[in-house]
């Protein structure tokens, strides 16, 4: 019995994921997993991914939030998209720029806030204004619309098929079938490693149970998408960036210190951790992913345009407090957050599908919001 | 015969795994001033914070009779309602608001919904004038001394129209003078009917004003002198204060073996980060030799933690001046990272505030000192070999838990302490400064405690302890200094010193002060 209340505490998210796929699958009759729309969730979605991941670290450190990830998407995006649209600048360049512009801002918001102490708050809200502002100034309230075709290649295409067969993209199959036996082999492979070191290890059965779970999960993603247009590329974007930061966070030096500075400042400090430093990395990192994001979000729409971008730190901070980081910082995971996105992407589809209105869209994500950290700190006062 | 105001009966306090108050009776008569005298720990704050509320009405054993009547007092307000008012050590003021303004904070003058602040500040006035600090109620609390916070903080007291005053170490962070004036003050008080509780470390004061004297000790009343019957001389006090024999608590050490002077600090001086004119530590020169535990006595707020923090990387304080020599050559320690690369460690006295991570795990709070220790150059950590190093240390210093993995929350301080101390002696330095390493924790593992203390210094590292505990302190040290009011006031061999001489040293520190 413990077990099992265990094993609901520590995937209460992802149950609660399942459940609202079931239920949205009912409410849709089945709409909500054709392929077409797994294939939207990816890419309406992408940009949530890569931002909730940076604002993971913000949150890590103590609760803090970015608020100016949405106009940051922006002004990057308005920066790239002059320089591609209108200066004719090859895209390499333009992405570089892009890349430099968003270090730019997140050194300028990180010093604020990391070395003078302005509350992050303060301080992103200060950015959210000054750089909506100065994506409208270099946009001149206009669209800048279309981007390059190789622009758009990297970010809105499919990964070829080799096979041509008709209907089914045997390349993403296959794919997807390498994902999953890679990862399962690399699970045995671990608990292996540990035994023969003679360290504690799961048992043997709850193993296989996660593995044919997770490998379930993948082929049946991977299907779906096989169905369609087979993988996107904005995919391969979001799983490098979810893969370098889930193992930043969970296995390097630098990714403990985060967890440290959350979850009790002042003994990280008196462990010789750099406080500073991490406050200033969680933030100029912010901005870096923010530029990604502003790539993708002009791929996406196709153009660079004043109002790219607006509420998207919403979207990013509600995915890490449903994905179970702590308002009080020191706690969440990548693959946390990730379900959290996942969570509200699936929402936001199935009521779109079911022509939920727009307002009541807003009502509803609000209240998951709400529910979800409720849930995190009343379930915390109970274990104190 | 006067009547008794304030009866407390058979107070018994316990928190979790600790008995702080144990059957104590306190009687205090209408009009005097009763002193409360003990060892840090002793239970002295414990039983004001009963009194009034604090602690509330059930979570504690015994009775409060407060003029004859049975008093539950479940929040502050409840005791403030009947007068009875206390001021703590630390000053409860809000540095950005008026004295008035903080003068009638939660006693606001006017309608609930309408200040009135005219009235306030009049009031203030004439409070202020009865306590004769010659400021106006309008001025900033951040712009005054510390001296006359306390005197608006028993303003404050009065406007809640206090009976009965407590106040909790009022002179500690108050010069001679202030001090005089403040004791004066009490007894002037004393002379209009008012009854006040004071709790003081510093005995000549007591002599001065107190009519009766309760010592606890151990949580327990040990005493109480009456000033017309009793001898209540500062050596009378001191026995009743340490009364206790020294058993064999501390475990001896077999090849003791100490070397050179491992580390030197010459005219050490510290300043409050905050009150910037205020000096902490005042000019401070000590040495430590290899293989020496070194105690440093002293009462709370001597200065000893701002010391050693001071010393571990400027952790504390501003204005640090002064010199540190390690085997003979001197260095300069800006952060906690170069303290740490120089061989040295702080074990803090704040366990839970600022030594552990509660929510994160043994194992990730025993390495985070020393996270190289066990990560790549690149800084990838080896969660095998950090396991392994955590549960080594679990093993070496029985830590009780099921697992590394499990949260240090869930661990009783005894094993807390030992996770403290575990990822400080993995992060191998050479000087390890222990600032009260057994507070809150029960005897036995106090015992295992100062084994792994023998164990280090066996090993050839020097070992600072701060203690408060003075059997503490003369079981384990070799060599003890003793501190007061940011400075060394005494150094004893530890195998002459006595618990009355290290007080003597402070009180006599303390009354060269008041002469």
């Amino acid at each position: 019995m413990d077990k099992v209340k265990e094993i609901f505490k520590k995937y209460t998210m992802v149950l609660v994921l399942l459940l609202v796929i079931i239920i949205f699958t009912i409410g849709t009759n089945g709409r909500m997993l054709l392929p077409a729309n797994i294939n939207n969730l990816i890419a309406q979605n992408a940009y949530v991914f890569v931002l909730a991941t940076g604002m993971l670290l913000c949150i890590l450190t103590g609760g803090n939030i970015d608020l100016s990830v949405g106009s940051v998407v922006c002004f990057v995006g308005a920066v790239g998209g002059t320089m591609m649209v209108n200066a004719k600048l090859p895209i390499w360049i333009a992405m570089a720029a892009m890349i430099v512009v968003g270090l730019l801002i997140g050194a300028w918001q990180g010093f604020w806030i990391a070395y003078m102490k302005i509350p992050p708050f303060i301080t992103t809200l200060a950015g959210m204004l000054v750089f909506r502002g100065l994506a409208n100034v270099i946009l001149n309230g206009l669209t800048l619309a279309p981007m390059p075709a190789a622009y758009l290649n990297l970010f809105n295409s499919y990964i070829p098929d080799f096979f041509h067969m008709e209907g089914f993209n045997l390349t993403c199959m296959l794919f997807g079938l390498i994902v999953a036996i890679v990862s399962s082999i690399l699970s045995i492979r671990g608990r292996a490693v540990k035994i023969s070191k003679g360290y504690q290890v799961e048992s043997f059965s709850s193993m296989i149970v996660r593995i044919v779970i997770i490998d379930v999960a993948i082929l049946a993603f991977m299907f779906k998408l096989s169905q369609y247009k087979g993988i996107p590329v904005v995919l391969l974007w979001v799983a490098v960036v979810i893969m370098i930061y889930h193992y930043i966070t969970s296995k390097t030096t630098i990714g403990r210190h985060f967890y440290a500075v959350g979850g009790n400042e002042k003994a990280a400090a008196l462990s010789g951790v750099d406080t500073k430093k991490v406050y200033f990395t969680a933030y100029i990192n912010m901005a870096f992913l923010a530029a990604i994001a502003g790539m993708i979000t002009i791929a996406r729409l196709n153009s660079a345009n004043p109002t790219a971008g607006t509420n998207y730190e919403m979207d990013a901070i509600g995915s890490c407090f449903i994905g179970g980081a702590s308002a009080y910082g020191g706690i969440g995971t990548v693959p946390g957050v990730i379900v959290g996105a996942i969570l509200m992407g699936v929402i936001n589809l199935g009521m779109n599908i079911m022509g939920v209105d727009a307002n009541y869209q807003k009502v509803v994500k609000g209240l998951v919001l709400l529910a979800a950290v409720i849930f995190d700190i009343v379930t915390k006062k109970k274990k104190a | 015969m006067s009547t008794t105001l304030l009866e407390l009966k058979n107070i018994t306090k316990t928190f979790p795994g600790v008995k702080a108050l144990d059957k104590v009776n306190l009687k205090v008569e209408e009009g005097e001033i009763h002193a409360l005298v003990g060892e840090n720990g002793a239970g002295k704050s414990t039983l004001m914070k009963v009194l009034s509320g604090i602690h509330p009405y059930g979570s504690y054993k015994g009775d409060i009779v407060y003029k004859g009547e049975h008093c539950k007092f479940t929040k502050i307000a409840d005791s403030e309602k009947k007068g009875i008012v206390i001021i703590h050590q630390e000053l409860a003021l809000i540095p950005y608001l008026s004295i008035g303004e903080n003068m009638f904070l939660g006693n606001e003058r006017g309608k609930k919904y309408a200040i009135d602040w005219d009235e306030t500040f009049n009031l203030a006035d004439k409070y202020l004038k009865q306590v004769g600090l010659r400021e106006s109620s309008k001025t900033l609390v951040k712009d005054i001394g510390v001296g006359k916070m306390q005197l608006v903080e028993i303003a404050k007291a009065l406007a809640k129209n206090a009976k009965l005053l407590i106040l909790d170490e009022p002179t500690s962070s108050l010069n001679e003078r202030e001090s005089k004036a403040l004791l004066d003050l009490l007894l002037k008080f004393k002379k209009e009917g008012m009854t006040s509780i004071i709790i003081s470390h510093k005995l000549n004061e007591i002599s001065y004003v107190a009519d009766q004297i309760t010592i606890i000790r151990d949580g327990q009343t040990i005493e109480t002198l009456n000033k017309a019957t009793d001898d209540i001389s500062e050596a009378r006090i001191i026995r009743g204060m340490v009364g206790r024999e020294i058993t064999d608590r501390f475990p001896k050490r077999e090849h003791k073996e100490i070397g050179d002077i491992m580390m030197e600090v010459k005219h050490w001086n510290v300043y409050h980060p905050i009150f910037m004119e205020k000096k902490v530590v005042n000019n401070v020169s000590f040495n430590v030799r290899k293989g020496e535990v070194l105690g440093i006595a002293g009462l709370m707020g001597a200065g000893r933690t701002e010391l050693a923090m001071s010393i571990f990387g400027k952790s504390y304080g501003t204005k640090i001046s002064g010199k540190i020599k390690l085997n003979g050559k001197e260095v300069v320690m800006n952060t906690v990272r170069d303290a740490i690369n120089n061989g040295l460690a702080y074990v803090t006295e704040d366990r839970k505030g600022n030594g552990l991570i509660l929510i994160n795990s043994t194992k990730m709070n025993t390495t985070l000192a020393n996270l190289k220790g066990i990560s790549s150059k690149r800084g990838v950590i080896d969660g095998d070999k950090e396991y392994l190093v955590a549960n080594d240390y679990r093993k070496e210093l029985r830590i009780k838990c099921p697992t590394v993995e499990v949260n240090v929350a869930n661990l009783s301080g005894g094993n807390q302490q030992k996770v403290l101390l575990s990822k400080w002696m993995f992060a191998a330095p050479d000087i390890l400064i222990l600032d009260e390493p057994t507070r809150g924790i029960d005897v036995g593992a106090k015992y295992e405690i100062y084994c792994i203390i023998n164990q280090l210094v066996e090993m050839g590292k020097s070992v600072i302890m701060i203690s408060s505990e003075l059997p503490e302190v003369l079981g384990m040290a070799d060599r003890i200094y003793v501190m007061n009011e940011g400075q060394i006031v005494g150094e004893l061999d530890a195998a002459e010193a006595t618990q009355e001489s290290i007080m003597e040293c402070i009180v006599g520190s303390l009354n060269k002060e008041a002469k």
